[in-house]
This record gives C-alpha cells, sequence and structure tokens, in this order.
C-alpha cells in the first residue's frame, strides 16, 4: 500500500457497507414478503421483520400455485428451468467443444469459412430476431417442448471461441507425444485434451446454466401452455392480475425460490464464474 | 498463431462441426435473412399473401413519431444506466482495492446480483416502489412527493433505470477491481512521493491507466441496456405508460405482438440489427487495441 491513513479505511468499510446494503435490500424485503400474509402485504405497511407465514406461502407456491389465477404450481416451473438451464450449458459446451477441436487441430478445405459463418453469430442476439426465429420454430413444430427452450439459445459463437482460445494454449508437443504413442483423433481428444478442458469445460458451464436460467423473452413467446413455462417467465403472469387481487407474498416467494440457483452458483462457485465472465466477454 | 502438428482425417473434421453448423443456419442464418427479407414485403391481415414492397416498410417506419420516441427513450435509458452503474461501480472499486481485511467478503456480497434473472430485478423493484404497497413509497409519501410509476410517465424511466443499474453494478464492479489491481502499485508509490494526494493519484495515474477497461465497460453497458433490461421493463412498466418506457427493442416486441405488423417489426429488427453490428465493430477493434496495451 502507497501509505496508510485510518480515516481513510474506515470511509473504505463505510461506503462498502453501504453498497452491500443497497445491493441487498431489495431481495431482503422479497424474503420479508414471502413470510407474510396477502393482507400484510397489500395492506402497504408491511413491517420489516419476518412474519409467520413463511412456510404456507412457500408451500402453496411449490406445490398448489395461485388459487386465483390457476396457475401451475412453482415446482414445476423450477423443473422446466432446470431442464432448459441444464440443456442450454450442456448442448452449448458439446457443439462448440467439437467444432472447437475441428477448426484447431484439422485442415481442411473451408475451415477458415466454418469458423467465420459461426464467428457471425456473435453479432446478433436473439432479441433481434425474435419473431422470425419465432416463426421457424413454430414451422419445426417445438413450440412448448424443451428443444424449442433449448435449441435456438444454443446458436452462438462463445463457447466455440473460448475453446479455440483455450486449444491453442495447449503445447503442440502434447500432440506429438501422443501421436507417437499411436493415438488418433479420438484417444487424443478423450485422453488428453477433455481432462485438461476441465476447469474451461466448468467455467462455461457456470456462466451458460446463469445465461439459461434467466432467459425470460424467448420461454415467454414460444411456451402457451402453462406446464412448458419457465420460473422466470411465471413470476410475472403471478403479478399480470389486477394489483388487488395479484398475490404478492406469493410471487416474492416464487422469485425468491426463481433466484436461488443462479445466485448460489456464483457465490459457492465464484472462481470458476469469474473466469467465465472474464474469458466470454473477450 | 496456428498449430503446426494437425491430424490429417478428411472427413471427421467436417463431421465434428456438423452440428453447430446445423444449428447456426437453422436458428440464426434462416431467421435473420428471413427478417431482412419480410422488411421489404407487405402481408396481408391474416398473413395469406405477401407482395414485394421496397423499402416501404423502412419509409413508413422512418415517418413514425413513435420510432423517434422509442429511439430517444432508448438513448435516455442507455446513457442514464451507463453512466449511472459505472460510476457508482468505480467508487465501491475503488473502496474494494484498498487492501481491507475484509475485501474478498465484500467482494462475494457485492458480485451476487449478476446472477439475478432481469425480470426478477424488475419485479423486486416493483414491489419496493409499488405506488399503492411499496415500502419505499411510503416515505415519499409522506414528503407529499405523488409518486406513482404506473402513471407518470418520468417515474417509470426512474424506476426501470434504478432496476437496471442495481442488475448491471455487480458486472461493473467485477472487471473494474480488476483493472485496478492490474495497475503498477510502483506508479502509485512514485507519485506519492512527488507529494501526490489520493485524489489527485485518482485523477491524473488510476483512472487514465483503467480507460481500457472502462471503455470496454461502456460498450458491454449499451448492449446490455439494449437487449438485457428487455425483462426489467417487462415486468416493471410493460413499456408503459404511454411508451415512456418502450426502447426500441421493446417495440419490435410489441409491434409483432400487437398487430402482426411483421414487415414494420422485420424493418425495426433490420435497422437493430445494423446497430449492433457497429456496436460489436468497436468492440472488437478495442480488443485489439487492448492485446498491444
Amino acid at each position: 500500500m502507497v501509505e496508510h491513513r485510518p480515516l481513510s479505511d474506515i470511509i473504505a468499510y463505510a461506503i462498502l457497507t453501504l453498497g452491500i446494503f443497497i445491493v441487498a435490500f431489495p431481495v431482503y424485503l422479497a424474503l420479508i414478503a414471502s413470510t407474510h400474509d396477502a393482507a400484510t402485504v397489500v395492506g402497504g405497511n408491511m413491517p420489516l421483520s419476518p412474519g409467520s407465514q413463511t412456510l404456507e406461502n412457500y408451500y402453496r407456491a411449490v406445490f398448489v400455485g395461485g388459487s386465483r389465477t390457476s396457475r401451475e404450481p412453482v415446482g414445476h416451473m423450477l423443473m422446466n428451468s432446470f431442464i432448459s438451464a441444464i440443456g442450454i450449458a450442456v448442448g452449448k459446451i458439446f457443439i462448440s467443444m467439437l467444432s472447437a477441436y475441428a477448426v484447431v487441430y484439422f485442415r481442411f478445405p473451408f475451415r477458415k469459412t466454418a469458423f467465420w459463418i459461426i464467428f457471425v453469430t456473435l453479432m446478433l442476439p436473439v432479441e433481434v430476431r425474435i419473431y422470425p426465429t419465432y416463426k421457424v420454430v413454430a414451422d419445426l413444430k417445438m413450440l412448448d417442448t424443451y428443444a424449442g427452450l433449448i435449441l435456438p439459445l444454443i446458436a452462438s459463437a462463445t463457447g466455440t471461441l473460448l475453446f479455440r482460445q483455450f486449444f491453442m494454449t495447449i503445447p503442440e508437443e502434447l500432440l506429438e507425444a501422443s501421436r507417437i504413442d499411436g493415438a488418433g483423433p479420438f484417444r487424443f481428444f478423450w485422453d488428453t485434451l477433455l481432462p485438461l478442458s476441465v476447469t474451461t469445460i466448468a467455467a462455461l458451464f457456470v456462466i451458460q446454466f446463469i445465461y439459461g436460467w434467466n432467459q425470460y423473452l424467448w420461454p415467454l413467446l414460444i411456451t402457451t401452455q402453462d406446464s412448458m413455462q419457465t420460473i422466470v417467465t411465471g413470476i410475472k403472469k403471478m403479478l399480470y392480475t389486477t394489483d388487488e387481487l395479484a398475490e404478492w407474498q406469493l410471487a416474492m416467494a416464487t422469485a425468491i425460490l426463481a433466484m436461488l440457483p443462479p445466485v448460489a452458483v456464483v457465490v459457492f462457485m465464484q472462481r470458476l464464474f469469474v473466469r467465465g465472465l472474464v474469458e466470454t466477454e473477450k | 498463431m496456428e498449430k503446426s502438428v494437425v491430424f490429417n482425417n478428411k472427413l471427421l473434421p467436417y463431421l465434428l462441426l456438423i452440428p453447430q453448423l446445423i444449428i447456426t443456419f437453422v436458428f440464426f442464418y434462416w431467421p435473420a435473412s428471413q427478417a431482412v427479407w419480410q422488411s421489404f414485403l407487405r402481408e396481408d391481415a391474416f398473413g395469406l399473401t405477401s407482395e414485394f414492397v421496397g423499402l416501404e416498410n423502412y419509409t413508413s417506419l422512418f415517418a413514425q413519431p413513435e420510432y423517434y420516441a422509442s429511439m430517444l427513450v432508448t438513448v435516455v435509458f442507455s446513457s442514464l444506466v451507463a453512466a449511472l452503474s459505472l460510476s457508482i461501480a468505480l467508487l465501491f472499486a475503488t473502496q474494494a482495492d484498498k487492501n481491507l481485511k475484509a475485501a474478498g467478503t465484500y467482494k462475494t456480497l457485492m458480485i451476487w446480483p449478476y446472477a439475478v434473472a432481469p425480470a426478477v430485478a424488475g419485479v423486486l423493484w416493483i414491489f419496493m416502489f409499488h405506488p399503492s404497497l411499496g415500502t419505499l413509497a411510503k416515505p415519499l409519501r409522506w414528503m407529499n412527493f405523488d409518486w406513482n410509476p404506473l402513471l407518470n410517465g418520468n417515474h417509470a424511466m426512474a424506476l426501470v433505470v434504478m432496476a437496471a443499474v442495481w442488475k448491471q453494478i455487480s458486472y461493473n464492479f467485477l472487471f473494474f477491481l480488476a483493472g485496478l489491481q492490474s495497475i503498477p502499485k510502483s506508479v502509485l508509490e512514485a507519485s506519492a512521493i512527488d507529494g501526490a494526494g489520493p485524489l489527485r493519484r485518482f485523477w491524473t495515474i488510476t483512472f487514465p491507466l483503467l480507460s481500457p477497461t472502462t471503455f470496454f465497460l461502456l460498450v458491454v453497458n449499451v448492449v446490455y441496456v439494449f437487449f438485457d433490461t428487455f425483462g426489467i421493463i417487462d415486468a416493471v412498466t410493460g413499456g408503459g405508460p404511454a411508451g415512456a418506457t418502450t426502447t426500441m427493442v421493446y417495440k419490435v416486441f410489441a409491434d409483432g405482438r400487437l398487430g402482426g405488423d411483421l414487415g414494420g417489426s422485420a424493418a425495426q429488427s433490420v435497422v437493430l440489427m445494423v446497430i449492433v453490428i457497429g456496436l460489436t465493430a468497436i468492440q472488437f477493434k478495442y480488443v485489439e487495441r487492448k492485446v498491444q496495451y
């Protein structure tokens, strides 16, 4: 440190504590709201301490669903979210690892072309081409299916670029050595490349899981049946009724449940998360 | 940088590329070209026939006052979110960079909102500031401030900006902290020996050396505001009241959904594509500079 001033440390702690308070307060309020009954929450005088309805609220949200809106129980939405988030993460890792392997470790006609075809997808997020993509998915009879929720979101180059970059850093001696040992492309992939890529795969998985879990516009558009909706799209529908009727305590319990898995991933796998975030953005 | 040792298989590389290429063509190139093609067509109300109308969709788009309004909303929204989230995150990052004992804990407690879905963030903020039941709307009422984001366009904009900033601080904080930690301490020490105080050191040394990070974050933040904030806007205001929070991306969604004006919606998509390609080009040009730096 350049110089040590106790006052400057105190200011730093004060500012950071204020920051954490700002960051945490909206979630704290939601957590409190999810422990009170409907009347307390809607009355506009909700206390800032927990109430006594926690179990009832979460039980109703997860297993029963809102009574007035006759929506799907959240337990089912959670399952849909898990399936599509894991599908997006695994699918993207699978296709991009294979294509990066082809581009880095083989020489063949149109290699550069293939790379550019994939690379261009970086330019256009799905939001820009939303209706044409919807039409394609509808023509393929993939509305209200997991394939429809997953496949259009893995058509992007981030994973391919990440693996390509990583494969480039692997010393060439490794390939030479395994070729002397008589290994073909499959053996080299399984015995050498895959074990070396574990951290990169994990980092990409963390980022893609969060990305997939938090999708909103796409699932909103292509799921028409309540039984296929994800938890993030489900919350909004709980509030869609007129304000007095909306069951805010259930919506807030749902919001907490929707935040838990991705937040847990960030907190408990922080190192992988930071690595994935920094490397996919390059 | 190319590998000099490679495999010689002729067919295998194509097989490895096929899954990604199929998905890319079906879900990217086909729809993207459809968007471009559709922007030159006009469909009848039932979508049965369509005729080629040239640039008519574009001329009628740019004749719409609502389209210019949505551009203005996008500009106001992105500059407010980018300016606020960058400066707040920079303030927190400089404090966390002071070698505090609890720096690691603060970092963990600061970055988790990244994982909160934009739509969920929107729901949290509308709950907090809901005119009739919001906990933080109460003090505003005591101050005789007629707070109502459901009816007042400026209030609605303020609310979506706050929610978007809240969600983006964690990301900017993380990158600013990494940028600050990569600044050599010897430079700061030398300047301290010359008698420069903390503030002067920040503005003459830290801030200029941080400029690559700041510029990178600026581009990323603008892209974030363009696309990822869709969920926030839909959850908090639904683009209203009276279009006060309808950004360009939200308008593509709303126009296509409501009237089935697919030609007009496609023309808007194409305009957005051009903007995004421009932004991405800036980003790549900058990334190259960072490598040399």
